[in-house]
């Protein structure tokens, strides 16, 4: 029995777009891996590809021969259907390095002043948060979290910087995130994970999926440097406890 | 093998487009032009998921280092092969030591070489379609080396007919559906939209065309979700985003239309300043 009121949009010739209400929550989220799971495990030859993030399933089919009506049927009943429910969702809890010292958090200062906070309090509200990741886009390995402080929540730079540093973590609107690589952004810099969030040389080059939640840790210049020589020579592994 | 002499303005391999990845937020990327691209897989019996050359307005200067059959395909770029002009669309041989070149561009932006047996560039993420970042490099430079499979030639090669006086792009009409945000606004704005002669700014590329005209302001945003190549975004500033295969895997602004495969291609074909219109195929 499905527990929401999904709409059906086809999305071109060969996708299909599938929206739950237009909220972020973490029980949509939920509703929706439960739904690629159960669809996974049809194992259908048509479908490309799955791709999920916030309120919005996509769902890529392989031939042009997509019919919307029949698909739609399909999947409804997919949805309605109690078998092969999941007994249990797998969501690991993932640790994320981040040095907040002034040298990479270059608009901390700014930050303190604009939103009358100390450095330290920003840094304490930023930290005592599990983040949910709530999908991956706009770069390979860059992370959608939900969760940020209403107390942290600060408009976006007029004009973005043509440079952010790859691991730089940011806040803009109320969103916060790390740049997994070096890019032009908008967002206020706090801090820098010396950790790479996509690695094309690994076999799985990005290990966090969307569902997972992530915990910023605070870690000194010194641990700073430490991880990233680990993590350049292969040895250093990405802390984390999974759980259903 | 062959020898990259001269790289051209902006050529790189493409294929049908990387897949399975978009979770972790890796774009599609493939052939802007999949029909010309398919084509020219489709004159040396390759595989439709071969890797092709895609070349882009300022052709390359190419030394083969072994023998293949070879087809071009797309936009007309005045191609010679040992200083002899070759025709789109027909198949012919080379050697080691010959060189293929580009001249004058006469007809649409992009164009393709196919070899036998395909261009056997790294495989990443199941696709060897050039994506920086992905794959590691963009494009190529001078002095670059590219493998493909050595083969007899085989003269035995298919006498497909395609009317190339016409070619499929010769058109400004861009087919499309409607887009999940369509509903976001009145069928006036929408009107507006599709009676609008769009012009091709210069910010176009393989990530996406941006159109010179305003046409509806709006403060409409929505929950970031998944966007396609083919999806037409409208900006708040009223000027509109038509998405192309190397586009970010999602979005904020609303996705009003989404256009067919075949549209890409003919959209992949044009330049700055070029214009086009934008045709409903479904009932607004």
């Amino acid at each position: 029995m499905g527990n929401y009121q999904l709409t059906y949009k086809p999305f071109g010739e060969s996708a299909i777009l599938i929206e739950w209400p237009q909220i972020i929550s973490k029980e949509i989220l939920k509703d929706i891996r439960f739904f690629v799971t159960k669809i996974e495990h049809q194992k259908s030859k048509d479908i490309l590809e799955l791709n999920f993030i916030y309120h919005s399933l996509l769902i890529i089919y392989n031939s042009k021969n997509c019919y919307f009506a029949e698909i739609k049927n399909t999947l409804e009943s997919i949805y309605e259907n109690e078998l092969h429910i999941p007994e249990k969702l797998e969501k690991t809890l993932w640790h994320i390095p981040v040095c907040y010292d002034e040298e990479f958090g270059i608009d901390l200062a700014y930050l303190s002043s604009e939103k009358k906070m100390p450095v330290e309090k920003i840094i304490s509200l930023h930290k005592s948060v599990d983040y949910t990741v709530y999908g991956i886009g706009f770069l390979p390995g860059f992370l959608y979290l939900g969760g940020l402080s209403e107390k942290l929540s600060f408009p976006r730079r007029d004009s973005p910087r043509l440079a952010v540093p790859k691991g730089a973590v940011a806040i803009g609107g109320n969103q916060t995130g790390i740049y997994p690589q070096s890019s032009p952004g908008g967002w206020h810099i706090i801090g820098n994970s010396p950790i790479s969030l996509f690695d094309i040389k690994k076999e799985i080059p990005c290990v966090i999926v969307p569902g997972d939640e992530i915990r910023f840790n605070p870690i000194s210049k010194e641990e700073f440097e430490l991880i990233k020589i680990a993590q350049d020579t292969g040895n250093y592994e990405l802390k984390s406890i999974t759980n259903a | 093998m062959l020898k990259i002499l001269q790289p051209g303005l902006y050529t790189s391999i493409q294929d049908t487009g990387r897949f399975g990845y978009r979770n972790i937020g890796v774009p599609m990327s493939g052939c802007m032009d999949s029909i010309s691209g398919g084509f020219a897989n489709a004159l040396l019996n390759n595989d439709k998921n071969d890797a092709v050359m895609e070349i882009t307005m300022v052709g390359p200067k190419l030394a083969f280092m072994a023998s293949a059959n070879i087809v071009i395909t797309g936009a007309e770029m005045c191609a010679e092969l040992n200083n002899n002009p070759i025709l789109n669309y027909k198949v012919y041989p080379v050697q080691n030591g010959d060189i293929l070149s580009f001249g004058k561009l006469k007809k649409g932006i992009r164009c393709y070489l196919s070899v036998s047996g395909g261009f056997q560039s790294e495989m990443i993420l199941k696709s060897r379609s050039f994506y920086a970042g992905i794959t590691s490099q963009g494009f190529f430079k001078k002095n670059d080396l590219l493998s493909f499979k050595h083969q007899e030639i085989n003269n035995k090669h298919p006498k497909a007919a395609i009317n190339t006086k016409i070619p499929f792009y010769d058109t400004n009409a861009i087919e499309v559906f409607k887009g999940p945000e369509l509903e976001l606004f009145s069928s006036r704005e929408l009107r507006k939209i599709l009676s609008t002669t769009f012009t091709v700014s210069n910010d176009n590329n393989r990530m996406g065309y941006r159109m010179e005209e305003e046409v509806v302001k709006h403060t409409k945003s929505i929950i970031t979700s998944p966007v396609l190549p083919g999806t037409v975004q409208l900006l708040p500033s009223g000027k509109l985003i038509i998405l192309m295969k190397d586009a970010q895997t999602t979005g904020g602004y609303p996705r009003i239309f989404q256009l067919t495969e075949k549209s890409i291609a003919i959209l992949a074909q044009k330049r700055a300043r070029d214009t086009v219109e934008l045709k409903l195929i479904t009932d607004l």
